[in-house]
């Protein structure tokens, strides 16, 4: 009897229905792929239209020339420049109190209401729309607080921006320590900051630097919020150098210069009329996802390397 | 010789250090409540300042939104109607090919191509906005225009379709989240009975995983309705009260850039409507996280 | 076709030394104490099996035969293979890449081997259906999970739904319980409730063979008590294999008795006899506890 005929009385009225239910899943498995092709399609046509677009424009006038109205003579200095001084700014705000709000709610706090409001408005902030941060910032930092249209407002704004991102990446980083190794600590006579600061800090420090690399890369394409405190559009200089030739030799003076951004640059550029600013917008994006790119290489890279050296 | 310190005497420097730091890391977890007021707080003071003027009841049922025209109007349904429009061109787009591909990658898909497809489906949401609206304007729209000749430049339906591709890597990896926890006994389950991979997915672990794939959506369509770049470079920015995706219109989003790029003073009318208008946006969103967090919870307490 | 009734082979020696019988309670002393001479026919007859997990062989040459409308127990230590062995019967395997079955399963009266490649595993699993160890319940009602198994072979008409599935979930001595809430959800009914609920699932579907995996492990002894009830009822309708950790409930529902150690069938025979006199040491040693 050939094994492939189960001649089963029942058998007989089950072959083909067993069929079409086979048909209908092989289908299914085709509508899949196709979704998947859609998504994938849609990535690749947007960066080889950029590639075909921006490629031919990008040159090392491209990145020491600043914008002008000439299109086949503007670049990006100013706005790579001030995307520079904004995630200095940015990092210097986010990080400090974003790792330090982690480590407070997983080491220090316990279940009170204080600590699940804070938690509420941890996951509540991660969900606002970006633009609702930049209409914070204008009226908190740029009017009430008196920071003007500057780099200083843009970096806290951003900042604030990725803080919950921040705070979340920490925690988890900071979970993913096994109790044992506090308890061993704690055993030998370690405060709790002594054991945050030699213990967990220096083991969660590969994943909070993926978390906040992770979030600068957002935080490097988010042209909403800026467009909201004023960021100008049409920057010709760059921020006053923090090195001066003179005493004191530092100045904190391009904190408060006026500024642009990668993005807004690359929007401007979109928002003209004439098809040559174009092309420079396509080449602006091109340097864009670069960045965003290597950022998040960078973080895997990491994340990586971290693995590598902890086993617990 | 190390220095014995034979009492068990509380420290009280030590002690009074840590709770300092203890009290500064506290200060610092407080912050974000600090953000929430803060944003709240300049939201409604400036709101106010327009609503002095202009009754709520206007604000939500006039058909104009032309505030810094002579005859101003004040109705947020233009600005409404936009965002509702381009949200749903995008939800269109990111809940049929999101899902498909959430189940496609849990119950079909061989481990290696999940390993290569989920990089990149994240890829695409990292993507920074301004580039997807480049991609609208400059190449979606002119594609368009030959499907649809006599497409404007500027209309909702291209920035509606690149919304919902940017938010599909939302709907499928929350989804696949809510798949994956489905338990496999459920599924032998299903598979002993005689079905076939589709029936099991659809008739078992879709209703399984419900509350946690209607979280998945209802958290893309919070980002699709607070999604600003896209809409402001590909729709245009001028209100258009209509439900015609094939038109320029602006969203409440749009609007707040098209005023920021201005030069209004600080303090006037046109100034204030900005705020009324985040405002909006802000609840609007709200009322959708809060929806998509609860649905997480309700499908995290089941399994 | 059908094949005449197998005269029995029966290779087992009786070993002199008696070994004391497992302590049952009367009423559940298994009815079919019925001798040799009068078998059943015999339902699948296993040849030769062998079934890897990648380059691990969890089952070693296993030979045996599963007599139609009887039940058939596997007993042995965790680790020995018996829950693999059953899940070759519904091809429960092809649902993980890596696993190879190599051997035989004879289905009768078709003779056709059911781990065969050519064979679908979908047909297979629509004749022989399985109860798990833990009550899976799907999330619907209680009548859409028991009408489940018969939308799957296609059955639309509402009236011989609702037969089957009163069928069903009377074979499964579920029917009283449940008539009056037939459409609330399946979990809102009490763990014993949901495992008679998966074996009224199993039934819809009229199974050739219905295997049970560890049914009551994750029940309390009255659920379990009543199970093991429902099992020598349901053995007039339907062959049973059913796989326990519990001893005593293999001595109590079955008619026969496989004891299997580390992938390999040490013994097989009918219950009474291999609880009192087994003929390997090993069988012996496992049935009086010497190692578990």
């Amino acid at each position: 009897m050939d094994d492939a005929q189960i001649t089963h009385s029942v058998s007989s009225e089950l072959k083909p229905l067993i069929a079409r239910h086979k048909m209908f899943d092989a289908w299914f498995a085709v509508l899949g792929l196709l979704a998947m092709l859609v998504a994938l399609i849609t990535l690749t046509a947007l960066i080889v239209d950029l590639a075909v677009q921006g490629a031919p424009r990008l040159s090392w006038d491209f990145f020491t020339s600043f914008p002008s109205r000439f299109p086949d003579k503007a670049g990006i200095l100013s706005a790579w420049v001030g995307t520079t001084v904004v995630m200095l700014v940015t990092a210097a705000s986010a990080v400090p109190l974003g790792v330090a709000a982690g480590i407070y709610l997983e080491e220090y706090a316990t279940k009170n209401w204080i600590t699940g409001i804070i938690e509420i408005n941890i996951t509540n902030l991660a969900g606002v729309p970006s633009i609702v941060y930049g209409l914070m910032a204008l009226g908190l930092f740029v009017y009430q607080f008196n920071l003007g249209q500057s780099v200083l407002s843009a970096g806290l704004t951003l900042g604030l921006l990725i803080l919950p991102m921040v705070i979340i990446a920490t925690r988890e980083a900071i979970r993913a320590i096994p109790s044992l190794i506090r308890e061993a600590a704690y055993a030998l006579g370690a405060t709790k900051w002594q054991t945050v600061q030699h213990h967990i800090l220096p083991y969660s420090t590969g994943g909070i630097l993926t978390g906040v690399i992770i979030a600068m890369s957002r935080a490097i394409g988010e042209s909403a919020p800026v467009i909201t405190i004023g960021a100008l559009t049409f920057i010709a200089f760059l921020p006053t150098s923090p090195i001066q030739p003179e005493p004191p030799y530092l100045s904190f003076q391009w904190l408060f210069d006026p500024y642009t951004v990668m993005p807004i640059q690359m929007f401007n550029w979109t928002s003209r009329p004439q098809a040559a600013f174009h092309l420079n917008a396509a080449a602006a994006g091109l340097v864009l996802m670069a960045m965003t790119l290597l950022m998040n290489g960078l973080a895997i890279y990491i994340r990586y390397r971290f693995r590598k050296r902890i086993k617990w | 010789m190390i220095a014995k310190n034979n009492s068990l005497a509380f420290n009280a420097s030590r002690h009074v250090r840590e709770r300092a730091i203890e009290f500064v890391l506290f200060l610092a977890a407080l912050s974000s409540v600090a953000v929430t007021l803060g944003i709240v707080g300049v939201l409604f003071y400036e709101s106010l300042g327009l609503f002095k003027h202009v009754s709520l009841w206007d604000f939500l049922t006039d058909t104009q939104w032309t505030p810094l025209f002579d005859d101003a109007h004040y109705g947020i349904l233009p600005l409404l109607a936009g965002t509702l429009v381009t949200t749903l061109v995008a939800v269109v787009v990111a809940i049929p090919l999101g899902t498909v591909i959430a189940i496609y990658l849990s119950e079909y898909a061989p481990h290696r191509l999940r390993e290569v497809v989920k990089p990149i489906l994240e890829l695409l949401s990292a993507v920074p906005t301004v580039v997807y609206g480049y991609f609208a304007l400059l190449f979606v729209t002119p594609l368009l225009q030959q499907l649809f000749p006599g497409l404007p430049g500027f209309n909702m339906l291209s920035a509606g379709l690149v919304i919902g591709v940017m938010i599909i890597p939302y709907v499928s990896s929350l989804s696949e989240d809510a798949i994956q926890a489905v338990p496999m006994q459920l599924r032998e389950g299903s598979y002993a009975m005689g079905a076939t991979r589709l029936r099991t997915a659809l008739s078992v672990i879709f209703p399984a995983a419900f509350s946690g794939i209607a979280s998945a959506y209802v958290l893309a369509m919070s980002r699709a309705i607070g999604e600003t770049m896209v809409v402001a470079i590909a729709a245009g920015m001028q209100p258009n009260l209509t439900w015609n995706p094939l038109e320029p219109a602006a969203t409440i989003t749009a609007y707040i850039v098209q005023v920021s790029l201005g030069d209004l003073p600080h303090g006037s009318l046109g100034y204030q409507t900005i705020f009324a208008a985040g405002l909006t946006l802000m609840l609007i969103t709200l009322v959708f996280n809060i929806a998509g967090y609860w649905l997480r919870r309700r499908f995290r307490e089941v399994y | 076709m059908t094949p005449d009734t197998l005269s029995v082979t029966n290779p087992l020696k009786y070993k002199s030394t008696p070994v004391p019988m497992p302590e049952t309670s009367p009423s559940l002393q298994p009815p079919s104490l019925v001798s040799p001479a009068s078998e059943s026919p015999i339902k699948a007859r296993v040849s030769q099996l062998n079934f890897y997990y990648g380059d691990y062989r969890a089952l070693k040459d296993i030979n045996l035969d599963i007599r139609e409308k009887r039940v058939t127990a596997l007993i042995g230590p965790s680790g020995c293979g018996k829950t693999t062995y059953l899940r070759c019967f519904n091809r429960m395997h092809d649902l993980y890449p890596g696993n190879r079955y190599e051997g035989e399963i004879m289905l009768y009266p078709d003779e056709v081997n059911i781990i065969g490649p050519k064979v679908d595993p979908i047909e297979v699993r629509m004749r022989i259906s399985m109860v798990f160890q833990k009550p899976n319940p799907f999330p619907k009602s209680i009548y859409e999970n028991v009408a489940y198994g018969l939308r799957v072979r296609g059955v639309r008409k509402r009236s011989l739904l609702d037969d089957k599935v009163e069928e069903a979930l009377k074979g499964a001595a579920l029917w009283d319980e449940v008539k009056d809430r037939l459409h609330d959800l399946a979990f809102t009914l009490s763990g014993g409730q949901q495992q008679r609920m998966c074996i009224a699932r199993a039934l819809a579907t009229d199974p050739e063979i219905l295997l049970f995996d560890e049914p009551t492990s994750a029940l309390d002894p009255i659920a379990t008590a009543r199970i093991e009830e429902l099992i020598a009822q349901l053995k007039d309708r339907v062959t049973i294999i059913i796989v326990t950790h519990n001893m005593q409930q293999a001595a109590r529902v079955s008619d026969y008795t496989a004891f299997m150690y580390l992938g390999e069938l040490v013994e097989m025979g009918d219950t009474p006899t291999i609880f009192t006199n087994p003929s390997k040491k090993q069988t012996e040693d496992y049935i009086t506890g010497r190692y578990g």
